[in-house]
């Protein structure tokens, strides 16, 4: 089969408009790869400048690292145009992790540089 | 029996069934890699002052490992498009490619691992210190490339390092040492989690690169009779492969870089 060839029984007169729907989602693919690509290297690039103190490069790496997996969940996985039922999914999801987090900062007050021996 | 809603939406959500299962097993998978993630802040912030390995990694070798992952991000979005486009033979090279590069990913990981068996930490009887990687083991002495440490923090933080250290191959008697131990997962804490975090994340690219493979070769048979549901599959099986990615944008700062 050619690479343009229309496959038995899912042809239809819409299908140049689907083509053409597509050709815009893959420009804008191509754009988040770039964009994926300049990440990458602005992670690298920042980490060996230091801003003062490690906190802030814990702090420019993750949100470099979130801008990213943002492009990727929101493009390439397609959440920008989802159903209700997906956000719900994640909005759990979202509460669950953002609580296992909370639970894991509240423990810092037990770690063995703060806990008060007598 | 035919499963209900492979391509049709049910009602209810207003999506094909798989696409509402996968999302829910991402979930979980969220949960999963959170745990670890969580384990990892409480490891690092509880770790003794100095302590903290940093410099460990190869940062050009993760940082190549990334840019294969999302590349194969893209090739995987595009064999997608290229299905809904009803190009089947660029659906094919584009997985093809998928394919490839996770085994790239894997062979590159390998690597990084063997490196990490090959090196070794030895305290020699008179409490000095040994670091580096295993040239020649016989019953009665070892070779390694390496350096003798002056101070036990020197190892912890590298980039701290002002002059490296010259390498050098040491002959040791194997009588003189006390302890010789390889960094594997056993070696601290910062290593069990990284082999850990790592290791279940190379499982997903093994796993998923299974799957893209069976739809690239046999299981691609249902675009013949079933394009929309052969399409779903890769929708689905592209997700997955899209999480994975996602774990590794965080995996490589946090464990390379920071």
């Amino acid at each position: 089969m050619s690479a343009h060839t229309t496959h038995a029984g899912s042809t239809s007169t819409a299908q140049p408009h689907v083509d053409e729907h597509f050709s815009h989602h893959v420009r804008r693919y191509l754009f988040v790869f770039y964009a994926l690509l300049f990440g990458t290297l602005i992670t690298v690039g920042a980490s060996y400048i230091p801003f003062g103190n490690r906190e802030i490069n814990i702090a420019v790496a993750l949100a470099i690292a979130i801008a990213k997996a943002s492009l990727v969940a929101c493009y390439f996985m397609h959440l920008i145009s989802e159903r209700k039922m997906i956000y719900g999914i994640l909005g759990f999801t979202a509460f669950f992790f953002i609580g296992l987090m909370f639970l894991t900062l509240w423990s810092f007050s037990d770690n063995p540089h703060n806990t008060i021996t007598h | 029996m035919e499963i209900p809603y492979t391509v049709q939406p049910r009602p209810d959500t207003g999506l094909y069934n798989a696409k509402v299962g996968i999302w829910l097993f991402l979930a979980s998978e969220v949960m999963l890699f959170g745990a670890l993630f969580s384990s990892y802040i409480l490891l690092r912030v509880g770790a003794p002052e100095g302590y903290w390995p940093h410099g460990w990694l190869n940062v050009p070798v993760g940082t190549c490992n990334t840019l294969v992952l999302i590349t194969s991000s893209i090739t995987t979005v595009m064999a997608w498009a290229s299905l809904k486009m009803n190009q089947f033979n660029r659906f094919k090279f584009y997985h093809a490619c998928t394919i490839c590069l996770a085994l790239a990913f894997v062979c590159i990981k390998s690597y990084e691992y063997h490196d990490k068996f090959t090196h070794y930490e030895i305290i020699l009887n008179n409490g000095h210190i040994l670091d580096g990687h295993l040239r020649e083991s016989t019953p009665d002495h070892v070779v390694i490339s390496g350096h003798a440490v002056e101070d036990p923090k020197e190892l912890y933080d590298l980039h701290a390092v002002k002059n490296p250290p010259k390498h050098e191959e040491i002959t040791v008697l194997r009588s003189d040492i006390k302890k010789m131990e390889r960094y594997g997962p056993w070696h601290n804490t910062y290593l069990a989690i990284y082999f850990t975090l790592t290791g279940l994340h190379a499982l997903h690219v093994i796993g998923g690169a299974l799957v893209i493979g069976f739809l690239w070769g046999p299981g691609s048979k249902l675009w013949h009779t079933d394009p929309e549901r052969f399409t779903n599959r890769i929708e689905i099986s592209g997700l997955f492969w899209h999480f994975v990615d996602l774990v590794w944008i965080f995996l490589f700062p946090v464990l390379y870089l920071l």
